[in-house]
């Protein structure tokens, strides 16, 4: 990188110019990420924070998938999958969206209905009481001891525990019984509940269970494509990330295509001197990815400082993977980006350097 | 360590047909010698020059380099043999404009393999010995033009090479700064025991040469030394040559 490292110090102005476009373009990426992970976080905490690997859900009608919405199971599907061999344990889980009220507070919250001692609930649940998010507790403004009413079923507020969240409300935490006094649809008949939450060991024949309980068993993270705002913002949000990374590849790779072009006299001149092809095509890759460290790591160093500032109402989350994730991929595309326009130095003519032939 | 052209033949594609460049040209320089080939424009001198620094390969003939036949060699060979025994003065300077002068001749050992500061010392004799130690730290654009074509010169001697390859080097300068390098290239190449070829269309920069060769419509005839034994001027194109010029004022 003899030469690379002069022509960046050289041609400073072009080089921080690009690099100014990396930044910005990592900067996005990594604010998009955080809040694309924040977002996930807010729909899915719930069910990725449960003690179970997979989810059991009503077998849809033919040619449906599954969802929570409308998915149903019984009493003897759980006792069922229970039975089963390799299922350690099958827990009945309601899930539903209602109306909180406490005081003159009132928030929209998951109500999920869960039995006694199932270990779903972040503490105890027992008839009559309901376990607080963090986040329903803050805006229904409860306490412990606190009286609220889901859906004008009144309960007493037992703890308040954990941050789980879905579909973007806070969830409070209530016995199944009461869930399904609670639920849309008023009193249910007999014991019912949205999915079976299935905790498997080795040996689990998981398909033969779903054949005779008549359910559709998904692992906790396929699961979560069953909530059909999560599917539809993720999708979204994941593909305005891939158009920034493709974006960010061909400005890179136009750049330095620009770059090759500029340079091509020299290039000649450092083929006729006696250099090798694969010596200038690692001087060129190297110097495309001085510069892509160099952006990305201001970039997401702002987006970390940036996200520092977030206040707690945003959905953002700044962990390595959302950081750290983005910028790698970055860098590797826009080196492939940079790659494929550097390979025009393979063409370049040494004779050029001669002058033209007499 | 001499440079071997051994009928040598040329032809470029030309519309349906094949334009000859070069036709049967033979040409031995010896090792601390330096042959001028003076022709007209479009006689055939650069593409000799290009074949003779391996860039281009000729439809037949063989070119031995130090010893090296490179017929047989692929790219990678020849460029390995244009790092370590070939140095090529360009018509213009082609000095890489974010070098300064020092790192113009040190890029051409990095090219080799070697670690640049291994050879600032060599680097900056070279420089001492075409007088620009203190233009050193300079880039070209602070070079003048004289400037720029003597480190084109020291870069070509960097890597010690058997044999120099001189395409117009005087082009760009004016008559003083171009004899000032032509006797630069001279006592460089008797003091270094280069074979030099010097490619010209200006007889007046014959004088430097210990032979003279005509190169007309890409055919190459030895005219002799350019000098008799006194050192006195010897050569004088042949009628030939006189017909393919225009050039009344050329001595030599």
């Amino acid at each position: 990188m003899f030469v690379a490292w002069r022509d960046l110090r050289f041609a400073k102005g072009r080089f921080a110019l690009m690099g100014s476009v990396i930044v910005l373009i990592t900067l996005l990426v990594g604010l998009l990420s955080g809040l694309t992970a924040g977002l996930a976080r807010d729909n899915t905490s719930a069910l990725t924070g449960l003690s179970a690997d997979h989810l059991a859900f009503a077998r849809p009608p033919d040619g449906q998938a599954v969802s929570f919405t409308g998915s149903t199971v019984g009493a003897e599907q759980w006792r069922a999958l229970g039975a089963r061999p390799g299922v350690d344990s099958a827990q009945p889980l309601g899930i539903s969206t209602v109306n909180a009220e406490a005081g003159r507070h009132t928030a929209a919250v998951s109500a999920f209905g869960v039995r006694p001692r199932s270990g779903l609930a972040p503490d105890t649940t027992a008839p009559g009481t309901a376990v607080l998010s963090q986040q329903a507790a803050d805006d229904l403004g409860a306490r412990p001891g606190d009286r609220i009413a889901l859906s004008g079923t009144s309960l007493t507020v037992s703890a308040v525990a954990g941050d789980a969240s879905y579909s973007h409300t806070p969830v409070v935490w209530i016995d199944l019984g009461d869930w399904q006094s609670v639920a849309p649809g008023g009193q249910r008949s007999g014991e019912q509940a949205t999915v079976i939450a299935l905790c498997t060991g080795d040996g689990a024949d998981l398909g033969g269970a779903d054949r005779a309980a008549g359910t559709e068993t998904r692992t906790v993270d396929g699961a979560l494509e069953a909530i059909g705002s999560y599917q539809a913002e993720d999708g979204s949000l994941q593909l305005m990330r891939g158009f920034l990374f493709v974006i960010s590849a061909m400005v890179i790779g136009a750049f330095f295509t620009v770059w090759t072009i500029q340079r091509s006299g020299d290039i000649a001149v450092l083929k006729a001197l006696g250099s090798s092809t694969p010596y200038l095509l690692k001087d060129a890759l190297g110097q495309a990815v001085v510069m892509l460290v160099g952006g990305t790591v201001l970039g997401t160093a702002l987006a970390a400082l940036i996200a520092v500032f977030v206040p707690d109402s945003v959905p953002f989350v700044m962990e390595p993977l959302t950081t750290l994730g983005p910028a790698a991929v970055m860098t590797v595309l826009g080196a492939a980006g940079a790659a494929l326009s550097i390979r025009r130095i393979t063409a370049v003519d040494p004779l050029t350097a001669l002058g033209s032939a007499r | 360590m001499s440079l071997d052209l051994d009928e040598i033949t040329l032809t470029y594609p030309d519309g349906d047909g094949r334009i000859t460049a070069l036709d049967r040209v033979t040409l031995h320089v010896p090792a601390g010698t330096c042959t001028a080939v003076v022709g007209p424009s479009g006689s055939g001198k650069s593409s000799l020059l290009a074949v003779a620094a391996t860039l281009v390969t000729p439809d037949s003939g063989t070119v031995t380099v130090g010893g090296t036949p490179t017929d047989s060699i692929g790219p990678a060979e020849r460029a390995e043999l244009r790092r370590r025994s070939l140095g090529i003065v360009f018509q213009q300077p082609n000095l890489l404009p974010s070098l300064t002068a020092l790192e113009q001749l040190q890029v051409m050992a990095h090219l080799d393999g070697r670690k640049p500061r291994e050879v600032r010392e060599r680097a900056g004799e070279l420089l001492a010995a075409v007088g620009l130690t203190d233009q050193a730290r300079r880039r070209p654009h602070q070079l003048s033009g004289g400037q720029r074509q003597r480190v084109n010169i020291a870069r070509a001697l960097m890597n010690e090479p058997s044999v120099l390859l001189v395409d117009e080097p005087t082009s760009a300068l004016d008559h003083e700064r171009g004899a000032a390098v032509l006797d630069l290239l001279a006592r460089l190449t008797r003091q270094r025991g280069t074979a030099t070829v010097l490619v010209t269309h200006d007889r007046a920069h014959l004088a430097v040469a210990d032979e003279v060769c005509e190169m007309v419509d890409g055919r190459l005839t030895t005219a002799g030394p350019s000098r008799d034994t006194a050192g006195g001027a010897r050569y004088t194109p042949t009628p030939e040559l006189d017909s393919a010029t225009d050039n009344s004022s050329a001595t030599c």
